[in-house]
């Protein structure tokens, strides 16, 4: 079993997602590390870019002082190395937009990825249509598949089929961030998903607090929190400390 | 999943956007092909060209303008006088049309000079639909009296204070407000770009000044152009005028980036003429010529007109360049500013700034033709807007 399978043995599972480089490039390794050392089970590590679309205010905001803090693509992959030079055992899936990964190069990208000890990607801008180019450079590394509750049973099929490490299932149309309350229809929306697949479903999108996490863990395999993540933990004068209560208090919520 | 309508134009193209959009996408993409074919819905959009939007505008031969150059004879095609005063209405009118097709209520919109925001007010107005306008702060303070006019037209504007405050955020500001509301919003997005099939539904609406414009050659002149010139920003007027003329291999194309400061001083949107900066890339939607830093970070763009201070071109356009059936050059903020006035002088015309750095390439250009040969230059649009922008510039020079 790989780092990313091991990690579902114990469903659901607790995922929170912070970027590299906020609110500085040392905190934000600090910051993955706590959460990774004090309950997360899967980190998604955000790769900053500067038009970043599918992204919620709290986000674009840590994002962008990430990158006028001068984060780039290659020190995020240098600082998910120290990571795991740190005993970071978790998997670290990296999240980002397509365009600073052409930049870099796709093959040099893939590679470094991969060398660095990232388990992933997940890349909001690459919907199954585009994602030939990068899965033919790809070689096992999961290119996690995200669905919508717009999706049609026949495009969710489609996707699910192939789909590699757990599907990422966005809970309400619309961007990153956090919203009053789950969907009523998050349950039916998971078992259409299941219909079609029996990798794990990790929702994400609009879970903010503890019983919101609570509510969708005992419907999902996994539960991702990240603008409330970002914006408690960036809103702290002592952000690791508070990294490990965060990471302490969903994992036990989640139960 | 395979396509209706070819998503690519070469490597160029593509649909770059978030799972949650992929069947908007795709239901946009049949409702277009269905209207197309659908002899009802040709007949509205022209019935709406023709006593709307006061089509076919006029063909006008610059004499003046091109006895002062003293060499190619000089055609403008005369979108400016189409009503909201530009070519954004074709598309908007268009788009709106299939909007009340796939009976969503709510339009959104991004603008950069306010001309597709106004168009896309004025769609919404006639058609009776919600329309929200999403415009950067800082075009909001050099466009100010398009602001206003969205206003008295029904439209909410609102104002986008991310990233660099311009077009590019506001269209990810349209991107974010369409990925939430998808179910009963479109996005009307006002340029031959984003995420396919929009670089070819805009094109197909847009194509209309391209076929009345050969039309009018024919009739006026008597032969077709030599050449003709169109400014690209994103770069709808261009594709609209270059499709009537893009099968006559004899006709040379032109599109005109913004130049900004010139392209050595790194101010400039000129996405064909930097190599330093400009690699191929995705940007909203669409792999294409992006202005961009090494670490793949979109790079601030900077034009006197707003319309053009956008750092990705249509696709479509990257194609054509590289196959080399259109050539790119540029026009700097000083040389739009000298066209604009010299056709104010020479014509009675005040063209858009937008528009000016095509007459701008018209104005270097013009002088190495014989007098026997022709240009036609797209004048995209009015001035009226950019009046405060020149008084200021003009008041700094």
């Amino acid at each position: 079993m790989n780092r990313l399978e091991s990690a579902f043995a114990n469903k659901p599972i607790f995922m929170p997602y912070f970027p590299l480089g906020y609110p500085d490039l040392k905190t934000s390794v600090d910051v993955i590390e706590a959460l990774a050392k004090n309950g997360a089970d899967l980190i998604e590590v955000g790769l900053s870019f500067s038009d970043p679309l599918a992204d919620g205010p709290v986000i674009q905001h840590a994002t962008q002082i990430a990158l006028e803090k001068g984060i780039t693509v290659k020190k995020s992959l240098e600082a998910v190395k120290e990571l795991r030079k740190r005993g970071v055992t978790v998997p670290l899936i990296l999240m980002g937009y397509y365009n600073p990964m052409l930049a870099y190069g796709l093959e040099k990208f893939i590679h470094d990825a991969c060398e660095a000890g990232a388990d992933g990607f997940i890349i909001p801008d690459l919907p199954l249509e585009e994602a030939e180019e990068f899965q033919s450079i790809n070689g096992d590394m999961p290119l996690i598949q995200m669905l919508a509750p717009t999706s049609p049973d026949e495009r969710m099929e489609s996707i699910a089929r192939n789909a590699k490490g757990f599907i990422y299932l966005v809970s309400v149309t619309g961007v990153t961030g956090e919203r009053r309350e789950i969907s009523n229809d998050l349950g039916d929306l998971i078992a259409r998903v299941r219909a079609h697949t029996s990798a794990p479903v990790c929702v994400g999108f609009g879970i903010g607090t503890p019983e919101q996490a609570k509510q969708v863990g005992q419907l999902a395999d996994g539960v991702i929190v990240g603008s409330a993540c970002v914006k408690v933990i960036g809103g702290s004068k002592t952000p690791v400390e508070t990294a490990k209560q965060f990471a302490a208090e969903f994992r036990s919520a989640i139960g | 999943m395979t396509t209706l309508l070819p998503h690519k134009f070469g490597p160029y193209g593509g649909q770059f956007v978030p799972e949650t959009l992929m069947p908007a996408l795709i239901e946009l993409e049949r409702e277009f092909v269905s209207a197309r074919n659908d002899t009802a819905f040709n007949q509205e959009f022209d019935r709406l060209m023709a006593s709307f939007v006061g089509r076919p505008t006029p063909l006008t031969y610059a004499k003046r303008l091109s006895e002062k150059l003293g060499g190619a004879q000089i055609y403008l095609k005369r979108e400016d006088l189409a009503h909201t005063g530009a070519h954004k209405i074709n598309n908007a009118l268009g788009q709106a049309l299939l909007v009340k097709r796939m009976g969503k209520k709510r339009i959104v919109a991004e603008t950069g000079a306010g001309q597709h925001g106004v168009a896309s007010a004025t769609a919404a107005a006639l058609l009776g639909l919600e329309c929200v306008v999403y415009m950067g702060s800082v075009d909001i303070t050099r466009q100010e009296p398009n602001v206003f006019r969205m206003k008295l037209l029904g439209a909410e504007v609102r104002p986008v204070e991310s990233g660099t405050k311009t077009l590019k955020d506001a269209i990810n500001e349209a991107i974010r407000d369409w990925v939430t509301n998808v179910r009963d919003t479109h996005y009307l997005l006002g340029s031959a770009l984003g995420p396919h099939p929009y670089p070819t539904i805009v094109r197909e609406f847009q194509s209309v000044i391209g076929r009345e414009a050969r039309e009018q050659m024919l009739m006026d002149a008597g032969r077709l152009p030599d050449t003709v010139i169109a400014c690209v920003g994103g770069g709808s007027n261009a594709i609209g005028v270059f499709s009537g003329f893009v099968n006559d291999d004899a006709v040379e194309l032109i599109g005109v980036e913004a130049g900004g400061s010139g392209i050595a001083s790194g101010k400039h949107a000129a996405r064909f003429g930097d190599a330093t900066k400009a690699r191929v890339g995705v940007i909203h939607g669409t792999r294409t010529y992006v202005l961009q830093d090494e670490d793949g970070q979109i790079a601030e763009t900077h034009s006197v007109s707003a319309g053009l201070d956008y750092a990705a071109v249509g696709p479509e356009h990257a194609m054509l360049r590289d196959n080399e059936r259109a050539f790119y050059t540029s026009a700097t903020d000083e040389e739009a500013l000298n066209a604009f006035q010299t056709l104010c002088h020479t014509e009675g015309i005040i063209p858009a700034l937008e528009s000016s750095h095509a007459v701008a390439e018209v104005i270097k250009k013009a002088p190495t033709m014989r007098k026997d040969q022709v240009i036609l230059v797209n004048l995209s649009g009015r001035g009226d807007k950019d009046l405060n922008t020149v008084i200021k510039e003009m008041g700094n020079g």
